[in-house]
């Protein structure tokens, strides 16, 4: 049976990124240092706190958002990395988390608000969220090193693209779920759009924006190890190091302290999104 | 009636929506005058409202009942554009609202027009006061001035103190306080109830539905109240629209609804209506026989003699009751010389022209004679006898004056004596 020619796709997108590379170097190479600015900034502005002073300082923090037990465990989870001798990693691991986080919270939610508002762009974005999201990780690695070089740079931006799809559904969901009788009520008041979005809306969508900001920051993490590929540093590193020297103690000793570092910041944001929301429960 | 006499708060012309696809087509049929049902086979579109026209008059409560999926609920989403209709106009203190832009429809939402909503659709995340704030806060009210505005409307309803409370701590009935505070707070000249009290429970319902009633005469705004309950319907409205499939059957004062429903449908409808919460003495009231005060004994006694009754009422020049004699009295009053004052009996029961037939069952039953019934000026209007009232509520037409009205009992007293 005669098969079809080859189809040139590769081809096809290998040309794209060249001419895109040829046309937006300058605007990549200001994009690469800014955010590798950040995450470096980050990592050595947290380095000049003494370890136990950090974690304190996070318990803390993690008590005025949600609850003590999550502060304590916090506490303990922080000093047991730091025993681990993974401190360090951590932090690289954690500015490259945060970093990603805030830019898929920063271009998510308001696409997402975009999207909640009208039909067109909502039929638009959805295929492109659902590409984000299934298109293997890696995938996205390969071009990102043409366009950023290796390091921490190329993780960051694929870890934004692939956590950013849930801040972006749940914030058109939340928006959307707000019940058509309030709706009716703030316009039957007169309100503007905006009025409406500001004062209504994003505050009563905020529960499922910030259950979207969690499944971000989730995904986030579970990009590290594939971000340490292109030479992103961290956590990811260590893991990588252990897998391709066959060091069991190793990996698990890494693994746990991701975990860690993945619960911590889980419980923290799951409470952002349900505290402090007097009379939200009906 | 004297509504018809006044201003035109609203003026709905032939306004229809159409639900679906092929609205224009639809449109185009129905106005070749045809079905509903029809045009549904044809287009697959809905008419939610067929060319629904009527009038609003300032300051009165205008009721429109239906069944659900009668579109009362588009009807009045239709006033204040919450749904744009498919055809027609409405006309709000003559300015048609279909014709605005946004930015004009905006303003009239604001300034003319509140709204008070079935499931209350309070803002769960706001307190109440910051609920009752919300038509000024977007208005760009400061902020010290509209919460004085809140907080007076809050006393409106009586939910003084609960300012800092949320939605969710508050009962139903509390809630949809909340919403008729919010709703007064932009002082609108037309208020929009869309089955405000069907979510509460029937005595938190009646009670609502008092302070409604007593709100209204307090501030004389125009509501416009749906309802699908017809007892609702008859105690609060001062006239009533009847709708059904989308369509107008009748408008009219509850009476008219009742005593002369237009169709088979509506009279259906009022078939099961509890007469006696409808009913007021004066639809069941007869001619009174009275005397005045200034004749003598004797005068009283023909009358009554005359008139076969063992009693009868006395009244001054004006026609204000002054009580009642009876014919051994009078007899005995005649042959001692005494004036028909000395034997007045002062303690008699006597009724408002107004009182429900509900209310009058024990008065009427324990009384002795026929029960006075008196207008506002103390004067005397009419009798009830137990037989009539018993006859009413049996639903016989005969006992039931038209319109109230009893002509005014003229005893001619010259020509006797």
């Amino acid at each position: 049976m005669d098969r079809l020619p080859r189809l040139p796709f590769a081809d096809w997108i290998d040309d794209g990124v060249d001419w895109l590379i040829s046309i937006f170097a300058p605007f990549f190479d200001g994009i690469s240092s800014f955010l590798e600015f950040i995450v470096e900034g980050s990592v050595n502005l947290l380095d000049l706190v003494p370890s136990i002073l950090l974690a304190v300082i996070f318990a803390v923090l993690a008590w005025f958002i949600s609850t003590r037990r999550i502060a304590i465990f916090t506490l303990v989870g922080f000093l047991f990395i730091d025993y681990l001798g993974l401190w360090y990693p951590m932090l690289q691991m954690l500015a490259l988390v945060l970093t990603s986080v805030v830019f898929a919270v920063v271009l998510g939610v308001p696409i997402g608000i975009w999207g909640s508002q009208k039909t067109l762009v909502r039929k638009i974005i959805n295929p492109i969220l659902d590409l984000m999201q299934t298109m293997p990780a890696f995938v996205y690695l390969i071009p990102a090193i043409f366009f950023f070089n290796i390091g921490v740079v190329p993780g960051v931006v694929a870890s934004v693209i692939f956590s950013m799809p849930p801040t972006i559904r749940l914030t058109m969901l939340g928006i959307k779920q707000v019940p058509s009788d309030l709706i009716e009520a703030t316009e039957a008041f007169g309100s503007t759009a905006w009025q409406r979005l500001a004062k209504i809306q994003i505050p009563l969508a905020k529960p499922t924006i910030m259950a979207g900001v969690n499944q971000s920051i989730m995904l986030s993490l579970s990009m590290v190890v594939i971000a340490s590929m292109v030479g992103a540093p961290g956590l990811g590193e260590e893991v990588y190091r252990a897998v391709t020297q066959l060091k069991t103690g190793v990996g698990v000793e890494v693994g746990v302290a991701i975990v860690i570092v993945a619960i911590i910041l889980d419980r923290i944001t799951q409470h952002a999104g349900t505290k402090k929301q007097g009379g939200i429960s009906e | 009636m004297e509504e018809y006499d006044r201003k035109k708060k609203i003026e709905v012309k032939e306004a229809t929506k159409i639900f679906g696809k092929q609205t224009k087509r639809a449109a185009e049929l129905l106005q070749e005058g045809k079905t509903k049902k029809e045009i549904l086979k044809a287009t697959g579109a809905t008419v939610g409202v067929n060319k629904a026209t009527f009038n609003v008059y300032e300051g009165e409560i205008f009721v429109i009942m239906g069944l659900s999926g009668s579109g009362k609920s588009t009807l009045v989403r239709l006033l204040n554009r919450l749904i744009d209709p498919t055809l027609g106009h409405i006309l709000i203190d003559g300015e048609d609202i279909v014709q605005m832009n946004k930015e004009k429809l905006r303003q009239v939402r604001r300034q003319k027009i509140g709204m008070v909503f079935q499931n209350f659709a309070l803002f769960p995340h706001k307190t109440i006061l910051s609920n009752t704030e919300y038509g000024l806060e977007i208005q760009g009210v400061p902020k010290e001035e509209r919460t004085d505005k809140a907080i007076e409307s809050l006393g409106l309803v009586g939910l003084a103190g609960y300012e800092d409370q949320y939605p969710s701590q508050l009962s139903g009935g509390m809630q949809q306080r909340v919403g008729l505070a919010r709703a007064l707070a932009n002082n609108p000249d037309v208020l929009l109830m869309d089955e405000a009290f069907s979510a509460l429970d029937p005595l938190i319902r009646k009670d609502m539905q008092d302070e409604l009633l007593q709100l209204h005469s307090d501030m004389g705004k125009t509501i416009i109240f749906i309802t699908h309950d017809l007892d609702e319907a008859l105690r609060i409205g001062d006239r009533i629209l009847l709708m059904k499939d989308g369509e107008v059957v009748q408008i009219g004062t509850p009476e008219e609804i009742l005593m002369n429903p237009s169709n088979e449908y509506v009279e259906r409808f009022v078939e099961d209506v509890d007469l006696s919460k409808v009913l007021t003495a004066a639809h069941i009231m007869k001619q009174a026989d009275s005397v005045q005060i200034d004749r003598g004994p004797r005068v009283a006694l023909r009358l009554m003699k005359r008139l076969r009754i063992s009693s009868m009422y006395v009244t001054d020049k004006q026609k204000r009751l002054l009580g009642a004699v009876t014919a051994s009295d009078a007899d005995a009053a005649v042959a001692e010389g005494k004036s028909l004052e000395d034997i007045l009996i002062k303690d008699i029961s006597k009724i408002h022209e107004d009182c429900l037939l509900t209310e009058l069952f024990d008065i009427v039953s324990t009384a002795v004679i026929p029960v006075a019934v008196v207008d506002e000026k103390e004067r005397l209007k009419g009798i009830i006898i137990r037989g009539a009232l018993i006859g009413a509520l049996s639903g016989n037409d005969t006992f039931i004056n038209e319109n109230g009205m009893v002509e005014p009992v003229e005893v001619e007293v010259d020509e006797i004596g």
